[in-house]
């Protein structure tokens, strides 16, 4: 079982480390020293309590990010919305975050979560339920549903909910109340311990619930699938709802935990990272966890990084390409390794002399 | 010209917990056929993975024309002049024959494709073997038995000497079939020497000159047709006698279970692939229904089993209208499916044995209860599957996978078995798998019908048919042309009607 184990995070442990390699590399390229670099980088990211504080904040839409990724992946979608499921999850946690007051925060702020939450499984859902329906692939319409999504909630910052405090000219939001803001706990902030649930959560239905194994099977093979009884297209519509929610879930954490309001442009790029991060974790909800945390520390330690090596920040954009472009690539990794291929890779290598 | 074509020189290969190949020898000459036969499991396609240069044997060598070599990849096998059709269709259906023969090695002038001189060379290629072939067809448009043509004019463009042909005709109409062994045999009067796997006895008393039977990852027997018999070589196969035809009592019908009413179903492409059905199957009975495939079979089965929904028509099944059922509606009523394509439709092939035995019945109790499932309890019930129909796997946490086809369907059929059923749709029960296999999954079927199992048995082998069923429906474009009494029924009429003719 161990062995199986090793096997499993071989591959991305050693597509950081050749990561890192070659980063160092880039760094003596610009005249700086590696060692100073990649200390600072760890200081910075790990060094006292507001540094833990930092990554674990980095990793929390991180964690929500991949496991939209992953869990799509296990019913075979391809989850390319989560910059949109994140951006409606955070304009909705924040409204009502703002817009109710004189509620106890015991219900202020689950209910901000839930609204951002369900908005985010509709945004991720039609996308399901369209794929279902109509066989339009999720793809194309996760990604045009992105740009859907970046302009209604520019909108709605910039118009109806706008922040019209004090001379305020920026598209966001008023600030979340009081009751329904995040808390920290320490250096570890509660958004945080809520993807980590996320991810236990996502991992047991996925392995021990009926609803798991119809997804996987769906995942696997839907003819069989099909055969056995499983309503696939409703699979394939749920499970794009429960990506979609999750993806939200990171970015009503962004909104009620770390910038206390939405603001339009704040979060661009994150929801895509999910990406990065559900390939580095093999499309595994636990392996979401310290995928996020890699990347989430590497976030928060680059500006120290810049600060006291002279390496640009951008470098840690290069690593983080790199060590991605070694997971999609394993080939090299097996090679390096001189790991034996499994029996039925081997197999399927063969059969790929012409079609499958 | 060499002495020895293609040998295998005490080759042995492992496997995690298999030995593959146990010190294997075997010799092929040029102008000469080698039969390969053996069970699934038995080590044929270890064997011919090694000497086609897909797995490195653990000890022994490979010879290719009086040469000892080491081959590093299938590119190195096919440069040095060996060939191989495998049982899946290695082609590009929507590209054309002439295209599918040159991919890799197409003739080009100034840097891009000379698709006239490569349909030239085909032509010429077709001609001197007397393998005739539209060039310009598309693949997709192709019956099987032409597009293993294809796959043979593939291997000849890339001059070999030996054709390995994996299970030829396991994918061939008994015509077809017939066909392949006629166009094998003038091959080799040009000197080309074919190594043939399969397990059909018949077909290796027609066609071999030399034949070899592996059992357990070794040869235990070397033989030739003449000195041989089926049983013969059965018995060599299995390591023990078998019974090639299962003994059966006469049969008892009950109540109707299955009835079909000018049912009308499309196929994928809207075209009406049932045109107005109308048939029964009663409790206690077998209905065979024979046909050339590709005259409604797949539809037919998919239609009963909810998995296509008929476009008129009614289908009772134990007096429920159920032609617009779900897969689970019908499953619900009692009905086991046994489907034809067991990779397809059967198991998940990346799933654990114990999961796959319960595919269709995880959400019920006792595997789940609220949602959850129940490991234990699947993992005990495949324990069980798994001893009762002699699936043979380490454990049943392996994936599917790794089980060969005769244990994926003993594994299919012990899950579909082990409820009350009350109809069973089987279809192609025994494709692809060895004989042992094929005994087996028969006595199985004879029980459930004389358990009262009405039984829809779907088979393109006529041996089945004609050896299981009580009645046999024959299936002619989508048409049913007559319905026979199993005692009146021969070869020669099922034949006639397969092809659409009656008196």
């Amino acid at each position: 079982m161990s062995r199986s184990i090793l096997r499993t995070v071989a591959i991305p442990l050693v597509a950081v480390v050749l990561g890192l390699l070659i980063g160092a590399v880039l760094i003596l390229s610009q005249n700086a020293s590696p060692s100073t670099a990649y200390t600072a980088l760890v200081v910075g990211g790990l060094g006292d309590a507001d540094a833990v504080l930092r990554t674990l904040q980095k990793a929390t839409p991180l964690i929500f990010g991949g496991l939209a990724v992953a869990f799509a992946f296990k019913a075979g979608m391809f989850n390319i919305g989560g910059q949109g499921q994140l951006l409606i999850g955070a304009v909705f946690a924040a409204g009502v975050g703002f817009g109710i007051d004189n509620l106890p925060m015991v219900i202020h702020l689950p209910l901000a979560l839930l609204v951002g939450a369900i908005a985010g499984a509709i945004w991720g859902g039609l996308a399901g339920t369209l794929k279902a329906t109509t066989g339009a692939h999720e793809v194309i319409v996760t990604i045009m549903l992105n740009f859907v999504a970046g302009n209604l909630t520019d909108w709605l910052s910039a118009n109806p909910w706008k922040d019209n405090s004090g001379n305020n000219i920026v598209a966001r939001t008023p600030l979340v109340e009081d009751s329904a803001t995040i808390p920290t706990l320490g250096a570890v902030p509660v958004g945080f311990l809520l993807a980590v649930a996320a991810a236990a959560t996502c991992w047991l239905v996925l392995e021990r619930t009926t609803y798991g194994f119809e997804v996987r099977s769906v995942g696997h093979n839907r003819n069989a699938a099909r055969y056995s009884g499983i309503k696939v297209g409703w699979v394939m519509g749920s499970t794009m709802a429960v990506a979609g929610m999750l993806a939200a879930l990171g970015g009503a954490v962004e909104s009620l935990g770390v910038d206390g309001r939405f603001e339009a442009g704040v979060n661009v790029g994150l929801g895509f990272e999910g990406i990065t991060i559900a390939l580095l974790a093999r499309a595994n909800p636990l392996g979401v966890i310290p995928a996020a945390l890699l990347v989430g520390l590497m976030e928060a330690g680059a500006s120290r990084m810049q600060f006291k090596a002279g390496v640009a920040p951008e470098l840690i954009d290069v690593i983080q390409a790199l060590i991605l472009f070694f997971v999609a690539a394993p080939i090299i990794i097996r090679w390096l390794l001189r790991m034996r291929h499994d029996t039925s890779e081997q197999l399927q290598l063969g059969a790929g002399w012409g079609k499958s | 010209m060499s002495e020895i074509l293609l040998a295998a020189q005490n080759v042995t290969k492992r496997f995690p917990g298999v030995l593959a190949n146990d010190d294997v020898s075997i010799r092929l000459r040029p102008g000469r056929i080698l039969a390969l036969l053996g069970e699934n499991g038995a080590g044929k396609s270890t064997l011919v993975n090694v000497l086609f240069g897909m797995y490195r044997p653990d000890s022994g060598q490979v010879v290719i024309k009086d040469e000892t070599v080491e081959l590093h990849g299938p590119d190195d096998a096919i440069s040095r002049g060996i060939g191989m059709v495998h049982q899946h269709f290695q082609l590009v259906p929507p590209m054309r024959v002439v295209e599918n023969i040159v991919l890799g090695e197409e003739p080009t002038k100034r840097g891009l494709v000379d698709l006239d001189e490569a349909r030239n060379r085909v032509v010429e290629l077709s001609e001197r073997y007397g393998l005739e072939i539209d060039p310009d067809a598309l693949v997709e448009d192709l019956p099987v038995g032409m597009q293993q043509r294809v796959e043979i004019l593939k291997a000849l463009y890339r001059n070999a000497d030996v054709l390995i042909l994996d299970e030829p005709t396991g994918v061939l109409t008994p015509q077809e079939a017939d066909h392949l062994l006629g166009v094998l045999r003038e091959l080799t009067e040009t000197g080309l020497g074919i190594v043939f796997i399969t397990h059909k006895l018949r077909e290796v008393l027609a066609i071999a000159d030399d034949i070899v039977v592996l059992r357990n990852g070794q040869v235990v027997g070397e033989t030739t047709p003449s000195q041989t018999s089926e049983s013969g070589l059965a018995e060599m196969m299995v390591g023990r006698s078998v019974v090639l035809q299962v003994e059966k009592s006469i049969a008892d019908p009950g109540d109707v279970v299955l009835k079909v009413n000018e049912l009308e179903v499309n196929d994928d492409r809207g075209q009406i692939a049932l045109d107005g059905l109308n048939f029964e199957v009663r409790a206690g009975e077998i209905l065979g229904v024979a046909g050339v495939e590709g005259n409604g079979q797949r539809e037919l089965v998919e239609a009963i089993t909810g998995l296509r929904h008929p476009s008129v028509g009614l289908m009772e099944i134990d007096g429920e209208e159920l032609s617009s059922g779900s897969p689970r509606q019908i499953t619900k009523k009692g009905v086991a499916h046994i489907p034809e394509d067991r990779e397809k439709h059967g198991v998940v092939a990346v799933y654990s044995v114990a999961e796959n035995s319960v595919l269709n019945r995880y959400h019920r109790r006792p595997f789940s209860i609220r949602g959850i499932l129940r490991r234990d309890v699947i993992r005990g019930h495949a324990r069980d599957v798994v001893d009762e129909f002699d699936v043979r796997t380490p454990s049943v946490s392996v994936p599917a996978s790794s089980l060969s086809g005769g244990n994926k369907q003993k594994l299919i059929v012990g899950r579909e078995f082990s409820d009350e059923i009350k109809l069973l749709i089987a279809a192609q029960p025994t494709r692809g798998i060895d004989i042992g296999a094929i005994e087996f999954i028969h006595r199985r079927i004879l029980e459930q019908r004389d358990k009262g199992t009405a039984v829809l048995l779907v088979s393109a082998e006529l041996d089945e048919i004609l050896g299981l069923s009580d009645r046999i429906a024959v299936l002619y474009d989508g048409k049913i042309m007559d319905v026979i009494d199993a005692q009146d029924a021969d070869r020669e009429k099922i034949g006639l009607l397969m092809a659409g003719i009656t008196d």
